[in-house]
């Protein structure tokens, strides 16, 4: 029990820091990245094969990963950043689709649909429940690390152009906000946020397959933001764990009913996520931790004595 | 070799006819409600298992089974739209797009609950090939073929020539315009959406006809919907349609030429290629 406890908040560091990549783009930014877990199954994938079949030590599998997540979240941009901003959920969309596909059909590459089976675990295994107790304080550490860089950045003056450009573009660029580039920084960025979180979790299972990346963690990171707050990094590190907290809720409910078959209770669990997202959309979208204004700066000497305003 | 680029084009020209359906469901809703609809997978799926209820479990006719597949995602879509994703409108065009991922996760799933994962095969006749020389075609492609040109010519036939079909253009042009000039928006949104959502219904049991329906019949449609809708252009039905015919014939090639386990990445590289080289689609309006 105690284990599976352990397991359970390991995953909702995970989630915390697919939440904070989510922030970065779609909270701040205002790019919906419906391919998210695309870029989780790229990272998962780029430090696997790296460390369990190049050989390489794991800091730089996972460092690996996190260019490979900077570099795919670029290209993937590239088309759709001048243009409006459903067509990058659009092309998201199919960009996690096809992810799955090339990872289940180029096995000489990734292995197939048998996936990676024994990825190299950060610390050894043999520790029994002292590893899941490590890897929770790593997995822990990691994530308050990114959320406290990314409320960094978020108050920085980079942060605010970022919420410039998403508040009204046309605006932003008058103002000389180079807006695509700070588009393309924001996605790349959180793509790679994504990845490490992805490495991370492969190493932590130790097995990394087509069929795990499945479009529904997408929605999961969402329903999180959301709860948590929209644009507010914290509240989405908070939301990561009230997400676990539900979803495991959602299997003791779907496990209750009487005279229901596995099928039903799995579909039951998705139609309560389904649904917790569109109430939360609809009754609460500012979440728990609503955006806070930033206080402009107090204006030096605005009435010098002598002027007129 | 040239025989079968002429059957895979043969097959492509069939498919994308079939893809067109709802691919005109997804561009016309777009036109008119501004908002990508990610819950068009689903309510293709529902229109399979509507229509496969009625085929089945009923024992209609296919003809019968059609409108009830229609009905069935349309009267689906439109509770949607009533109830999830409208109230949205004032937070924007992406609120409501994720709003309907939601809603197609909720429907796939309902689908899901009721039905299970098996796929659920049609009543219809197991009947031999029609053979030109040595191009070969089924009954049930030359059937399915006549009833997606049916429905876009009635489609066409109710834009053109009724007072909702030029309200619906008229809304989809400049819906200030049209509403000074007494279009009620509300009607016209309603309407659409049942259209929309019945034409993606009837587009899945299409698809179904041909192999089977199962939860994730809509979802594997999902990519060539895209694809076709922007290579058209976004928003407009014309380039909905011709996309879709293009997009059908290049995943057929693709099938011939490359795995065919690819055939649905093509439909991404040629969103990305579009969006790259002129966002617009072949007739679509701009879109910056």
């Amino acid at each position: 029990m105690v284990n599976y406890l352990i397991f359970i908040l390991v995953v909702a560091g995970v989630y915390a820091l697919l939440a904070q990549s989510l922030t970065l783009s779609w909270g701040l930014t205002g790019l919906v990245n419906l391919g998210l877990v695309g870029f989780f199954a790229i990272g998962a994938y780029a430090s696997a094969m790296t460390t369990k079949w190049a050989g390489w030590p794991i800091p730089l599998g996972i460092a690996f990963s996190i260019l490979v997540g900077l570099g795919v979240g670029f290209l993937v941009t590239i088309s759709t950043l001048r243009l409006r901003d459903d067509y990058l959920a659009i092309v998201t969309l199919g960009f996690a689709e096809v992810v799955r596909l090339v990872a289940s059909n180029e096995i000489w590459l990734t292995g197939g649909t048998d996936g990676i089976a024994g990825v190299p675990s950060i610390v050894p295994r043999a520790w029994g429940p002292n590893y899941h107790i490590t890897m929770l304080v790593i997995v822990t550490s990691l994530a308050i690390t990114v959320h406290l860089l990314l409320n960094h950045l978020a108050s920085s003056p980079w942060g605010r152009a970022l919420r410039a450009v998403r508040e009204d573009q046309v605006v932003a660029a008058v103002a000389g906000k180079p807006v695509v580039l700070l588009k393309a920084q924001a996605f790349s960025i959180a793509a790679a946020i994504a990845a490490l979180a992805g490495a991370i979790y492969g190493h932590y299972t130790s097995y990394v397959a087509p069929e795990i990346y499945q479009p529904l963690i997408t929605i999961y990171v969402f329903l999180a933001v959301t709860a948590g707050g929209v644009g507010r990094p914290l509240g989405a590190l908070i939301g990561s764990y009230l997400l676990i907290g539900f979803l495991e809720l959602t299997r003791f409910m779907a496990e209750v009913v009487p005279g229901v078959t596995p099928v039903q209770a799995a579909a039951t669990r998705e139609i309560m996520v389904g649904l917790a997202l569109i109430l939360l959309l609809r009754l609460r979208p500012d979440g728990l931790l609503p955006e806070r204004n930033q206080r402009a700066p107090k204006p030096v000497a605005v009435h010098p004595k002598g002027t007129t305003s | 070799m040239l025989s079968s680029i002429v059957q895979a084009l043969l097959n492509g020209l069939v498919s994308g006819t079939i893809l067109a359906v709802p691919a005109i469901g997804f561009t016309a809703i777009f036109a008119v409600l501004r908002y990508p609809n990610f819950a068009i997978g689903s309510l293709a799926t529902i229109g399979a298992y509507a229509g496969w209820y009625a085929n089945v479990r009923l024992g209609w006719p296919l003809e019968a089974s059609f409108a009830l597949a229609f009905l069935g995602a349309g009267i689906a879509a439109v509770a949607a739209e009533w109830l999830a994703v409208r109230p949205l409108e004032k937070s924007g065009a992406l609120m409501m797009a994720i709003c309907s991922l939601a809603v197609g996760i909720v429907l796939e799933n309902m689908v899901r609950f009721g039905f299970g994962n098996d796929p659920r095969g049609f009543n219809v006749p197991l009947m031999r090939d029609i053979r030109f020389g040595d191009l070969r075609i089924s009954p049930q492609q030359v059937e399915n073929f006549a009833v997606a040109l049916l429905l876009m010519a009635l489609l066409w036939v109710a834009l053109n020539f009724t007072r909702m079909g030029r309200a619906m253009r008229a809304t989809a042009d400049n819906p200030e315009l049209a509403r000074l000039k007494g279009v009620e928006p509300a009607t016209v949104a309603a309407i659409t959406v049942v259209v929309g959502g019945g034409l993606a219904g009837v587009g899945g049991m299409l698809v179904a006809l041909d192999t089977a329906a199962d939860p994730l019949t809509g979802f594997r449609l999902i990519l060539s919907v895209f694809a076709a809708a922007v290579l058209g252009g976004l928003g407009s039905i014309p380039g909905a349609v011709v996309g879709a015919l293009l997009i059908g014939m290049v995943e057929e090639l693709t099938v011939l030429l490359l795995a065919p386990n690819y055939r649905t990445a093509i439909g991404f590289v040629v969103i990305l290629i579009v969006l790259t080289i002129r966002p617009s689609g072949l007739f679509g309006e701009k879109s910056g």
